[in-house]
């Protein structure tokens, strides 16, 4: 899994000129479907088990089918770089009827295997997400009850219920995009009497979603870290695990405002804005549910927390840009400007990547039994952060004075804030070389460290790092809920945990670094 | 601690015997679950063509004024009684009776494959193609994709039916058999929306 975090670094394509078209729809397809994805969806498979007692997943053969299908998903979009004519050029939206453009006329063209290898990942997706719901709802250990689960089990259950519920629209649409594009239907065909506008409707009921199939996990992530590293419980744990359902919900009710200038009709973009709107409120529930827990609490300032912590700065920013964004008269303006672009980075790359980095680095302990370099990983969450301000900042001014999206030339009044942007690129190439280090290194020859080094109170920190085989040698029988810092209760009746438990000596002789 | 831990042996030894026993449980849950996904897909296409069909001033291709009603009903009728008659051979499975089941899995394969043989006559039957205008692309994609999964269904039952025919492999559950007939009502449902909207909404 870190491997695959390796192996396709988030690159700025800024300024790469040639097949920029080509470049910025396998950008936004791979870092989508074969970066976040399959990372978020690992960490998930990982912990998930771990974190609520089970031996494994509920349908360990069918994992292994959906997890191998990922591969051969990428290299299937990748090989489009090998036939004529190119991959995709359309975006990583494929709007017909641009996406319905055959130049070569060849069956095979960049845009079919785009579709095949989307429509390959979404099964996948759809596999893994039925995996998570029953291994969820099913597999608990005895004890654990809805509110004694963690909060980052309850934010990959949000997240996988969007899969079940949106994943299917987007292959359905992927299938009439498919047929229109080979076997001669006109389902998006303008000319033709189609109506491209309901393939938007199919493919943003979906993709918006999917934005929070990305982040809630991430969410899950920060829910975790904040409380181990300031040493408090969270605060309104409850609160903050209900409202990743309530954004499972809420999200199933937004994506026209992807669409407010796509010759939608007034009361919807009414609606939408409104929805839009009200998918703010959950989330910044969480927001202040974290800073409640960071407040007053005994802080370490260690990667994980540094990277939560940036994370969450970042995902506020995003998040009120997102708001000018949900509303009509400034998404008007603005729309398909870079203003655009910055946010969703600053989502993306802001909040996701960086919530990421700060679940490897608080579980890779865990998965490894041994300590990563702390100053490698500082240097790494410096340049990271510097670098993510760097390049995404600027979208901002620079869609505000008006500068296009999806463009590979542009107006000399922009040139200033693209250089900047292009230094911040690089700079976050850069800071992966500092993780990659730390990260092989320390596998190889890291200071070995016990089960649970954070001192941290949770059922995964109970069994051994690296975990056996079958997770737990005994089954446990969970007595009380998570994040009990300072209540000096047992988490689990039959097995003995010590580690856990015996906070009021730890939390007095820990040194604060 | 001693006490509490005796207690939650006890405990743990009766969670443990029942999550054994409810292996086919989660399967089934599971199951469910993906069927729910599954009707997401048909969902968008119905919504699909109902945008379509309630935007589109040409609706139906030039010469075409409706669709035949009577023999897809009778299709309809048989396909939705095949339900019922898994359902019988389900009971026999649970009584134990091998041969009461097969015989009316038999039954339900051979009505899924006249439900089946008939949609091959209609399609064979009519004056448009699937290239012709938003209708023809709609009509072939909804039955279509529809027919694929009775499809599915049948082989799934003809593989229950070969699994019949080892011996004593259905004495410790017959989660396989459940999910081929839950999988059958699923196309049945989805049959029934399809069907309403295509030929009785003209």
């Amino acid at each position: 899994m870190i491997m695959r975090g390796e192996l396709i670094t988030p690159e700025a394509d800024l300024v790469d000129r040639t097949v920029y078209n080509a470049l910025f729809t396998m950008h936004g397809s791979v870092m989508l479907f074969f970066w976040t994805f399959p990372v978020l969806v690992g960490l998930g498979n990982y912990l998930v088990p771990l974190m609520i007692g089970a031996r494994d997943m509920a349908f360990p053969r069918l994992n292994a089918v959906s997890f191998w299908m990922i591969p051969i998903a990428g290299i299937l979009m990748m090989s489009s770089f090998l036939i004529p004519g190119g991959p995709s050029q359309s975006g990583w939206w494929a709007y017909p009827p641009v996406s319905l453009q055959n130049p070569t006329n060849n069956l095979i063209n960049g845009q079919v295997l785009w579709i095949l290898s989307v429509a390959i990942s979404g099964v996948s997706s759809i596999m893994g997400a039925v995996n998570f719901v029953t291994t969820i709802f099913k597999m608990r250990a005895p004890g654990m009850t809805w509110f004694r689960t963690p909060a980052f089990v309850w934010s990959v259950l949000a997240a996988q219920l969007i899969q079940l519920y949106g994943l299917p629209s987007l292959t359905g649409g992927a299938i009439m995009l498919l047929l229109d594009l080979t076997a001669g239907t006109s389902f998006f065909t303008p000319e033709r009497g189609g109506n491209p506008i309901v393939y938007q409707h199919f493919f943003w009921f979906y993709s918006h979603p999917a934005v929070y199939v990305m982040v809630l996990p991430v969410f899950g992530i920060f829910s975790e870290v904040l409380p181990v590293h300031a040493r408090k419980p969270l605060f309104g744990y409850r609160v903050i695990a209900a409202s990743s359902v309530i954004i499972t919900v809420i999200s199933s009710a937004v994506w026209v405002h992807h669409m407010f200038a796509s010759a939608t009709p007034p009361w919807m973009r009414m609606f939408f804005m409104v929805t839009t709107m009200l998918v703010g409120v959950p989330s910044g529930i969480k927001v202040f549910g974290w800073v409640a827990t960071i407040w007053g609490g005994k802080m370490r300032f260690t990667t994980p927390m540094l990277f939560a912590l940036g994370g969450i700065s970042n995902w506020v920013f995003a998040g009120i840009t997102g708001i000018f964004l949900g509303s009509v008269p400034i998404d008007l303006h603005v729309h398909n400007t870079y203003f655009v672009v910055g946010h969703f980075h600053y989502v993306l790359y802001g909040a996701i990547v960086m919530g990421i980095y700060a679940g490897i680095y608080h579980w890779f302990p865990k998965m490894t039994g041994r300590m990563y370099y702390e100053g490698l990983g500082k240097l790494h969450f410096v340049l990271t952060y510097v670098g993510t301000a760097l390049i995404f900042l600027p979208m901002h001014p620079l869609g505000l004075m008006g500068m296009p999206r999806r463009v590979a030339s542009y107006d000399p009044e922009f040139a200033f804030w693209n250089v900047v942007a292009s230094i911040g690129g690089f700079l976050l190439g850069l800071s992966t070389l500092p993780f990659i280090l730390n990260m092989v290194s320390a596998w190889v020859r890291g200071e070995k460290v016990g089960n649970n080094p954070w001192r941290a109170y949770g059922l995964e920190w109970l069994t051994s790092s690296p975990p056996s085989v079958e997770n737990y040698e005994e089954l446990p029988l969970v007595v009380s809920g998570p994040y009990g810092y300072g209540r000096s209760e047992p988490l689990v009746s039959n097995v003995p945990n010590p580690d856990l438990t015996e906070f009021s000596e730890s939390l007095t002789s820990q040194e604060v670094s | 601690m001693t006490v509490e831990r005796a207690i939650s042996q006890d405990t743990e030894a009766a969670v443990r015997q029942h999550q054994e026993h409810d292996e086919a449980g989660n399967s089934k849950f599971g199951f469910i679950v993906f069927l729910l996904s599954e009707s997401v897909i048909f969902l968008s296409f119905f919504v699909g063509y109902t945008i379509f069909k309630t935007t589109t001033t040409d609706w139906y291709p030039e010469g075409v004024t409706g669709l035949e009603t009577r023999e897809p009903l009778i299709n309809t009728i048989v396909l939705i009684s095949s339900s019922f008659v898994i359902y019988v051979a389900e009971r026999y499975l649970h009584d134990k009776k091998l041969w009461g089941f097969r015989i009316f899995l038999l039954a339900t394969m051979a009505m899924g494959g006249y439900f089946l043989f008939g949609q091959a006559v209609e399609w064979s039957g009519l004056p448009f193609k699937f290239q012709d205008g938003l209708f023809g692309g709609m009509f072939y994609l909804l039955t279509g994709f529809h027919g694929l999964h009775v499809l599915t269904g049948i082989l799934l039952q003809g593989l229950m039916l070969g699994r019949s025919l080892i011996p004593n492999n259905y004495d410790n559950g017959y989660f396989g058999v459940e999910a081929t007939s839950l999988f059958w009502h699923f196309v049945d449902v989805i049959w029934i929306v399809l069907y309403t909207l295509i030929y009785v909404w003209q």
